[in-house]
């Protein structure tokens, strides 16, 4: 309305910049950014020149030079050949692993033991609560340290299953060795046909989530429930299976097996991986539980005092009342604690697992020693892969959350 | 206002990083105390005692610097530090020293900014295993799970002989000596490799040594020595020359027992000069003219310091080898006091 009283014609005065009420916080703001912008370059400047001083001026050549070194588990190509920008992205991938399979694994405990936490059952809901307790408040480090040892102590070494006098044996017909230097299970070999049951396999998932929109659409519509729980259960095996032999049994097994000093071949899980898997999962479900504890109080006990007068059993008043609701006030922590679970895995040099911090800003910092270079690029990386999980989590967020029409 | 606070800490954060960087001689006397860089824990290199004094060979030779600067050899503060982190400590000024084991390669003297100052111990990276796994050659390892320090050059050396040798391997790296000994002890890992010196001395410390043994290969070679930070020569010269004194002493016989007598005057004129009743030599080094008599004092010469930490009649049990003096068929050799 202000500019609507304005006289037309009363041309713009550089001092209306200050005295002129519309225009004095811009002004304050863009003087504060400038002011801010010089800071930031007059302290990266004194860094660099400080650096120059001492003989050290940024560079980052080094990632293209040979590292030198080897990493134990690689899921790209890599040989002591390879360069130092390769050592990084194994680290990442490394990274992005044991954070991926921690999230999944503490989701599952986290929600499991949230929801048992509430259960009426006395000696369950104590029991979570001990556990909660307990791995909350142990600081992770410890906890990755523990489960390393327990797994370097009490295992048997690989030679302790040799010999006619073994003292150790292989589980699930002769296919799973427990050993002190991880787990060896075996590994799948796809040969010629195994395409077919792959995506036969795939296929029979998307037929899955087809068949649940087709079950609900036809509840809406007539009312009937179907038993979709075992229906889904049969189209997630039967046609990858009946494909499987119609094939020829086209996908074998790769057992591990004891030669020379290890097992080989086979899959190896090194004990670093569980480890730091575990503890980091153990430790972040405790959290994720009382998240999930914290959402399903938060809805009113009328919800489901409704939901039951209307004849809905426990079960279904769980799974159709309050847990979606529920969810609106989980994600959000839930998103905080995947991140958290991602930048504890930056713990894994204690047990030896080679992540990023491992190589990027372990071994080839230590080697090459460009320690800023390295800190630079492993705090970007680690920013990257932090809001990139954020951004996925937020896209599912809104996707949940309470929709105001 | 709490803006007016950011921008002065931000100024004064700017300021100070303009100033730290005074002579390391004279950061150290205001001390008053000499920050060493030591292993975390290496029997007769540098542990502890039980009681929690620091013992060793390279614990001697930073008592031995702070005997010639501050003229009292306890006057040290150890830092124990991984072979991880010590490059950065150094460089950083969290310590005025380096005395851990620490290879004298090329890229840590020209590129990583750092001044040997002379090796203290001629070493080369050798294997440790079990006597039942029943190897007797590097060259049967194909395929073993090998237990490594990272940070350190024998993870290179590591991968390239095998890599030469067109063998694979399972690295496990590990960041102290300690929890290598664990895993190695509890079979984690086939293969402990480090520095000869290093494997003798862990092994020395195990309940039955004798089921351990070495494996014949020297892989590599490891001089062995203390460093200090690039660009401040006269610290380094401090460093350098107390080392070529302890072994100048051993060379010309004078010991802990006998440097008192010595230093009030000899036949031998280079004796005179190295213990200051002759000469000036202290003086250009921005030391007092008795400095060397208190590095000898402090610990003994060389000889003694490797005899009573790591020699044949201590528990590590490791010959002078390669590391006897020059005029004994070894390497340590040292310019002429002059």
């Amino acid at each position: 309305m202000a500019m609507a009283d304005q006289p037309a014609g009363k041309s713009f005065r550089l001092s209306m910049l200050l005295y002129d009420t519309r225009y004095r916080s811009i002004t304050i703001q863009v003087i504060m950014l400038a002011l801010f912008a010089y800071g930031v370059y007059w302290l990266l400047g004194n860094m660099y020149s400080n650096l120059d001083d001492l003989g050290k001026k940024p560079d980052f050549s080094f990632l293209s030079t040979p590292a030198g070194y080897d990493i134990n588990q690689r899921l790209i190509e890599y040989t002591s050949q390879s360069t130092n920008g390769r050592a990084w992205l194994v680290g990442l991938l490394n990274t992005l692993l044991v954070a991926f399979l921690g999230c999944i694994l503490a989701t599952i405990i986290g929600v499991s033991v949230g929801v048992m936490r509430l259960s009426k059952n006395w000696i369950v809901a104590r029991l979570m609560t001990v556990y909660i307790e307990i791995f909350r408040n142990i600081p992770v480090l410890i906890i990755i340290v523990f489960a390393m040892s327990i797994f370097i102590k009490f295992f048997p070494q690989p030679k302790a299953f040799r010999g006619d006098d073994a003292t150790a044996s292989m589980y699930l017909w002769d296919s799973v060795a427990l050993t002190n230097r991880g787990w060896y299970i075996p590994k799948p070999i796809f040969e010629n046909g195994s395409m077919i049951v792959v995506v036969t396999f795939l296929l029979s998932i998307l037929g899955i989530f087809i068949f649940g929109k087709w079950a609900k659409k036809r509840q809406e519509a007539t009312g009937d429930i179907l038993p979709t729980f075992w229906i889904k259960l049969a189209i997630f095996f039967l046609p990858a299976v009946v494909v499987y032999f119609i094939m020829g049994q086209p996908i074998g097994l790769e057992q591990p097996e004891l030669k020379g000093f290890n097992f080989k071949g086979g899959i190896h899980m090194r004990n670093s991986l569980i480890s730091l898997w575990l503890a980091l999962s153990l430790y972040t479900a405790a959290f994720i539980a009382e998240a999930v504890r914290a959402g399903i109080m938060a809805i009113d006990k009328g919800q489901t005092e409704a939901a039951a007068a209307l004849g809905l059993r426990p079960k279904r008043v769980m799974n159709l009342v309050v847990l979606p609701q529920a969810l609106r006030v989980i994600i959000p922590p839930l998103i905080s604690q995947y991140l958290n679970l991602t930048k504890n895995s930056s713990l894994a040099i204690a047990v030896g697992y080679m992540d990023l911090t491992g190589t990027l800003g372990g071994i080839t910092l230590n080697q090459t020693g460009r320690a800023l270079e390295s800190i630079l690029l492993l705090m970007i990386t680690y920013l990257a892969i932090s809001l990139s999980i954020s951004m996925v989590m937020n896209v599912y967020n809104n996707s949940v959350k309470l929709k105001e029409r | 206002m709490k803006k007016s606070v950011l921008l002065g800490t931000i100024a004064a954060v700017g300021v100070m990083a303009g100033v730290a960087s005074a002579g390391t001689l004279d950061d150290v006397k205001a001390n008053g105390v000499l920050k060493c860089g030591v292993s975390t824990g290496l029997v007769g290199f540098a542990a502890p005692d039980a009681n929690g004094n620091w013992e060793g060979f390279d614990v001697g030779i930073c008592r031995a610097v702070a005997a010639a600067v501050l003229g009292d050899s306890d006057a040290v503060q150890f830092v124990p530090l991984s072979s991880k982190v010590r490059f950065t400590a150094l460089s950083s000024g969290e310590i005025d020293m380096l005395a851990r084991n620490t290879t004298w390669t090329f890229s840590r003297d020209v590129d990583l900014g750092f001044t040997f100052t002379g090796v203290n111990y001629y070493d080369g990276q050798g294997f440790m295993v079990r006597k039942d796994l029943g190897v007797a050659s590097a060259t049967e390892l194909d395929g073993a799970t090998i237990c490594i320090t990272t940070g350190t050059t024998t993870e290179l050396n590591l991968a390239d002989y095998f890599r030469v040798n067109g063998m694979s391997y399972e690295p496990v790296p590990i960041e102290t000596n300690a929890e290598a000994q664990q895993q190695y002890l509890s079979g984690a890992c086939d293969v402990f490799t480090t520095d000869a010196s290093a494997l003798a001395a862990t092994r020395a410390t195990f309940e039955n040594p004798d089921e351990h043994m070495l494996l014949p290969e020297i892989v590599s070679k490891e001089p062995l020595g203390p460093l200090v930070r690039e660009g401040d020569e006269p610290w380094g010269d401090i460093v350098r020359w107390t080392l070529n004194a302890l072994i100048t002493a051993e060379e010309l016989g004078v010991t802990q027992a006998n440097v008192a007598e010595m230093a009030k005057g000899t036949d031998n004129p280079e004796i005179n000069r190295m213990l200051g009743s002759e000469g000036d030599l202290g003086g250009m080094l921005g030391l007092d003219s008795d400095w060397a008599v208190r590095v000898i004092a402090a610990g003994g010469n060389y000889g003694e310091l490797f005899e009573s930490n790591i020699g044949e009649t201590s528990v590590i049990g490791l010959s002078r080898g390669l590391n006897a003096l020059w005029t004994q068929g070894g390497l340590i050799y040292t310019p002429p006091f002059r």
